[in-house]
């Protein structure tokens, strides 16, 4: 778009002008089918998308995090929900696996288990671990998870788009002064692009 | 429809719904499965029942191969299943399931194989036994809906 050009929308026919927020993709890690089962539903009642993967290993494979092929293929992943207990690598050596990734350790995990142990909890929330679910897993849970990680997301948007007013207000004081020089791109950017850039560097956080 | 047929049959799935958990063999966690069931997943809950009840026989026949020597029984496989039994069982609400496992696991601590076998009996048992009356609700819910009416919400709380 050129500088000037008024940006126009298509209203669909029927009016409705609603603008929805992308679903949350949800990766969930359990080795019970029974469980699997249970958790996609709970997700995806909560309109997300989900992914389910039966081990730790696949998960990282899933994530390409195994070293394989599949490293250049980076997932879009919103949130990582593992059991803990599972044969062969642990929920907590997951979240430990996915804190120690430059891809995903911004990634939220929330871990479950069946067991009430303190101490577990506790090193998983030491490890950055969101949440600690206790099984059996309830709608409540879920809700209240996707609030958390909805509330996260819209705290770093507000964060970027705070510190990217600051820039443009110190932008336009700088150029004030000067005469006919066009500063900065900010002020010649359209709103739209920046809109666009803003989220695009969200998503590479992810 | 015949409104007095429909009252009726959603009035017998009431009773027997409630008298499930009454006798122990539902806790809430089966309730929260039927939150999750709707137009768009009507077969979820019977859906995920029907895994538990593959899970259970799996997992039964692995057990009662772990136990079949009797010097040498693996308590630690048994160890194993138990858990993941146990595990799924508090997931679907099946609640004389899962306490049993509770039980068994126990036995499994002490190495008790007797125990373990008893315990292992018991939990064929039940689950059998949730699988006939769970298969009886199902079955209500169909004459309800081929009769054109809705199934009811049940509070159980």
């Amino acid at each position: 778009m050129a500088v000037g050009e008024v940006m126009r929308m298509e209203i669909p026919a029927g009016g409705d002008l609603t603008v929805t927020t992308p679903e949350l993709h949800v990766l969930a890690v359990d080795d019970s089918i029974v469980d699997r089962k249970v958790i996609e539903r709970l997700l995806r009642i909560s309109s997300c998308k989900v992914t389910t993967v039966e081990s730790g290993t696949r998960a990282l494979q899933y994530l390409g995090l195994d070293g394989g092929k599949g490293a250049s293929n980076l997932k879009e992943v919103n949130l990582i929900v593992t059991d803990y207990s599972m044969p062969g690598l642990t929920g907590y050596d997951l979240l430990k696996k996915i804190k120690e990734s430059s891809a995903f350790r911004e990634v939220p995990v929330v871990i479950m288990s069946s067991e009430n142990i303190l101490p577990r909890i506790e090193e998983c929330l030491k490890e950055g671990a969101e949440e600690f679910l206790l099984k059996p897993v309830k709608l409540a849970d879920v809700k209240r998870i996707k609030q958390l990680i909805m509330r996260n997301e819209a705290e770093e948007c507000k964060t970027l788009s705070h510190s990217n007013k600051r820039k443009l207000q110190e932008d336009c004081d700088t150029s004030s002064s000067s005469s006919s020089h066009d500063d900065s791109s900010v002020n010649d950017t359209p709103s739209s692009k920046r809109m666009k850039s803003e989220s695009e560097n969200l998503s590479s956080l992810f | 429809m015949n409104t007095t047929v429909v009252a009726q049959l959603q009035r017998q799935f009431q009773d027997y719904i409630v008298s499930l958990y009454q006798q122990g063999f539902l806790d809430s966690q089966f309730s929260e499965l039927r939150k999750l069931q709707d137009e768009g997943s009507p077969d979820f809950v019977s859906e995920v029942v029907s895994l538990f009840f593959d899970d259970c026989s799996k997992l039964i026949n692995t057990m009662s191969r772990s136990l079949e020597q009797p010097d040498n029984v693996d308590f630690k496989q048994l160890d194993s299943g138990v858990h993941q039994l146990k595990g799924s069982s508090s997931s679907v609400g099946a609640r004389r399931v899962k306490n049993v496992c509770i039980s068994f696991k126990e036995c499994c601590d002490v190495q008790n194989r007797e125990g373990c076998l008893r315990c292992l009996q018991q939990v064929d048992y039940e689950y059998k036994m949730l699988k006939t009356k769970l298969q009886d609700l199902f079955n209500l819910e169909q004459q309800i809906l081929q009769a054109g009416g809705t199934i009811p919400q049940v509070d159980i709380n």
